[in-house]
């Protein structure tokens, strides 16, 4: 989707129930929309046909370790955070299957998978989100070799992103500058309002496709008063985050108090039980395994999701590296805020907050960074090798 | 925060990447008790197999699983592909049945290999200990077949016991071209007939010829022993970013996707394996990284 | 005695040493020579020299009941054989074999180690030298013993 520039982007306000009007076209055009709905007591992304499907007047209140949903009265679509899904769920699954065999006079035959992949249309994606499939572009797609399970999902998407009113008690997108505004890489994106006037969303075009989309449906210009109100929710959010980051050379921070004793207190309390790994917008590690039958006639390879976390991540030759919870907690949030830098040029974290509210007992990475910056070292030249 | 410019390209299909190629098993040859050496043929239609002294392969065994190998072979003369492995664990103790005839899947070339062209007109110093000769015989090689262009060439190997050598044949006859090359062979501990040295590989360093500034040392083995070897050439001025070691961690893609080879800010797999000591020497003496 | 002295004064174990103490050195060394195979000193026996090897091969071995012969450590040309003179209760702790036609120069140590009793600073000229060489073989020990190249369980 070509991005376009943000003045020269068009919006337009439509009524809130449109956005219906909108999913159709989308399945029309052969997209599978993904969204958020309500299940099992959370919000999480399945496919969603029309608005009902959408969790309206629900909000989620998160804090460390804690997440519940409570009733809203004013019916809005979009008035809440993010919940344990991330969209990695459906560009990188979390189990998928790469190709099969079959024993043969060659030794076996190799099948190829062909993966019915839908061209997916992600419908109310955040900020943060959308900064995190950003970073999942670079991981997957970046280099020498391109992973063809992600970029074969990812090619035909059509992002509908929401841009956040209402900050979460864990986020601290505006620490990392990742939200809550999107500003490039969607087709679309809502600012919902509602207020006296109605319940309506500013949507703002960021490419051809989305313009596309909108053609078809009954908008009218916004005007400048109308942006501005948009704006200002937006910037509302901004102010009221749950949570801050000091980013100032996190990455040195860091990589200069690799023996700080605060990673032996975080251990103590850490259960590696891999949630944070799973929640994780960008966390993006999995693993490769052989599947067969009985008779051994057809073998398949399977990618899964894996993580640092487990123990035998790291075996080798008799043992495993990491064998302390400390060295695996270390590895993990050094790898998300300061080796990710040197590999992919931004911070691996997108201040979702997810990792805050979904591990078992309340470890707050914003608290660990915290903690070191105020009784670390923070030598004044640039650290290259981790001590 | 800043991203490069939209990645995603519409045009083409991806290739996959995670497809191996199939391969017969020519020949197998058992070096030591615990150590063999595939000799593989393409069975399907494609480009000539060529790599890099220092690079592996992620070899597939129907129906068990995947592990990276070094290719230790002649990079010249790659019409046959070469693998030595030690037998290890539960993918390599079924590897060491198959018999020529057999199929193996393989992937790759992959990593960055030793900078043997880097070093023309430089004193070579090739340091192994126990299997790490494997994935440096393919230097030898490449350094033999262009003697000329290089400066003294050494050859420092260290083992367990005179039983555990590699290639035994063959540093018999390398060891017969001293006009080529100087071989030297230590063993940790001996017992009957040996009339080697015995000793750690690092003692045999004030043996060797060569020009500290001017010297390019190639190192492949143990961690631990890697460590020891980098040290010594320290000691001996041998500059720091002209130490190259060979560094392993646990492989499952090769590609860099599946996070499991990280050594800090590095993916073992590409920006590896071989790294100068001067970029890795506060990761050697990390505990847990 | 003269070429005894130019090798013992270019060798590195003696570099910056005085040259009454050279001279004194020099008084207690000689010319050796050892055939293939031949025992230089079994273990258990008193240590009375030290011995500079100056062409050839020398093997430490330890005999185990089971195993038999063992082979620990070879030093070859310019290395120093041997501090047991030095440390009580003066007995050598292994075989020292010639795995081939050896030449070195022998000290005597029994000699020298009465003449550091009797001048200080000279025990500690040799002291600080050999000081150096143990450590140097500590850390080559040390990494000999962790069997890097064995398979873990």
């Amino acid at each position: 989707m070509a991005n376009t520039k943000p003045e020269s982007r068009e919006r337009v306000i439509i009524k809130a129930d449109d956005l219906g009007k909108i999913l159709k076209i989308l399945k029309r055009k052969s997209y599978k929309t993904i969204g958020p709905t309500l299940q099992e007591k959370a919000i999480i992304y399945d496919e969603i046909r029309d608005v009902d499907d959408l969790p309206i007047g629900w909000t989620d209140k998160q804090e460390k370790g804690s997440y519940r949903l409570e009733r809203r009265t004013d019916g809005a679509y979009f008035g809440y955070n993010v919940g344990p899904h991330s969209w990695k769920k459906f560009l990188s699954p979390p189990e998928v299957r790469l190709w099969s065999a079959r024993k043969s006079e060659n030794g076996f035959d190799l099948h190829e998978d062909d993966h019915e992949i839908p061209n997916y249309a992600f419908i109310g994606v955040r900020s943060c989100d959308l900064h995190a499939i950003q970073t999942l572009d670079n991981v997957f797609l970046g280099g020498n070799y391109q992973d063809k399970i992600y970029g074969d999902r990812r090619q035909e998407n059509f992002i509908v992103a929401v841009n956040c009113t209402e900050a979460g008690g864990t986020c601290f997108c505006a620490s990392l500058g990742t939200g809550p505004k999107s500003d490039k890489g969607f087709d679309l994106a809502l600012t919902e309002i509602i207020n006296d006037e109605g319940h309506y969303f500013v949507v703002e075009i960021g490419s051809e496709k989305g313009s596309e989309i909108m053609d078809e449906v009954s908008t009218r210009k916004a005007g400048p008063e109308m942006i501005h109100m948009a704006d200002l929710r937006v910037e509302k959010a901004a102010k009221s985050m749950g949570r801050q980051l000091n980013t100032d050379r996190l990455r040195d921070l860091l990589f200069a108090n690799y023996q700080h004793p605060e990673w032996e207190e975080v251990a103590n309390r850490c259960l590696s039980c891999a949630n944070c790994t799973m929640v994780c917008p960008t966390c993006f590690c999995h693993t490769n395994e052989e599947v067969t039958d009985l008779d051994g006639n057809n073998a398949e390879r399977w990618r899964r999701w894996d993580s640092c976390f487990t123990l035998d991540f790291t075996y080798i030759h008799g043992g495993s590296v990491r064998k302390s919870t400390r060295s695996r907690y270390r590895q993990w949030m050094t790898h998300k805020l300061a080796s990710w830098h040197d590999q992919f040029g931004t911070s691996g974290c997108v201040g979702c907050g997810r990792c805050i509210t979904w591990c078992p007992v309340g470890i707050d990475i914003t608290e660990i960074a915290d903690t070191i910056r105020k009784s670390g070292e923070l030598p004044d030249k640039t650290v290259e090798q981790p001590q | 925060m800043d991203y490069e410019a939209d990645i995603m390209t519409k045009t083409e299909t991806i290739p996959d990447p995670m497809q191996p190629r199939r391969f017969r098993i020519n020949n197998v040859t058992w070096e030591t008790p615990e150590t063999f050496t595939h000799e593989l043929i393409p069975i399907d239609k494609g480009p000539t197999f060529t790599f890099e002294p220092g690079q592996f392969n992620m070899i597939y065994l129907y129906g068990v699983g995947e592990i990276p190998i070094s290719i230790s072979g002649d990079p010249e003369n790659s019409s046959r592909l070469f693998h030595t492995t030690r037998v290890v664990g539960s993918v390599t103790q079924r590897l060491q049945h198959l018999k020529p005839g057999d199929t193996l899947g393989i992937r790759g070339p992959y990593g960055k290999g030793w900078p043997v062209d880097e070093a023309t007109g430089k004193d070579i110093l090739i340091i192994a200990g126990g299997i790490g000769l494997a994935p440096l015989r393919p230097v030898i090689y490449q350094l033999l077949s262009h003697r000329e262009q290089y400066g003294h060439i050494t050859l420092l190997y260290g083992t367990r016991s005179p039983d555990k050598i590699l290639y035994y044949e063959q540093l018999k006859k390398w060891i017969s071209r001293f006009d080529m090359l100087d071989v030297k062979v230590t063993v940790d501990h001996a017992s009957g007939n040996w009339r080697g040295h015995v000793g750690v590989v690092t003692r045999l360093l004030s043996k060797a010829m060569f020009e500290p500034e001017n010297t390019a040392a190639f190192v492949c083995g143990p961690e631990i022993m890697m460590r020891f070897v980098a040290m010594d050439l320290k000691k001996h001025k041998v500059p720091e970013n002209q130490v190259y070691l060979s560094m392993e961690r646990n492989f499952k893609c090769g590609l860099g996707f599946c996070g499991h080879c990280q050594l800090g800010s590095y993916f073992i797999c590409k920006d590896g394996p071989v790294f100068t000591y001067d970029t890795i020497k506060s990761y050697l003496s990390l505990k847990e990284v | 005695m003269e070429n005894l002295e130019k090798i013992l004064l270019g060798h590195p174990f003696f570099k910056n040493i005085e040259g009454d103490y050279l001279n004194l050195i020099v008084g207690c060394a000689s010319n050796v020579r050892f055939e293939q195979d031949e025992i230089i000193f079994r273990e258990g026996q008193e240590a009375d020299q030290f011995y500079i090897i100056r062409e050839g091969t020398v093997a430490l071995d330890l005999q185990d009941p089971g195993s038999g012969k063992i082979t620990i450590d070879t030093l070859t040309d310019g290395e120093i054989l041997g501090w047991s003179w030095l440390v009580p209760p003066y007995y050598w702790r292994f075989d020292a074999r010639a795995t081939k036609m050896t030449r070195a120069i022998s000290l005597d140590g029994k000699c020298l180690r009465n003449k550091c009793e009797n001048d200080h600073d000279l025990g500690y000229e040799l002291l600080k030298r050999f000081a150096l060489i143990i450590d140097q073989r500590l850390q080559a020990t040390r990494l000999q013993l962790l069997d890097v190249y064995g398979l873990r369980s």
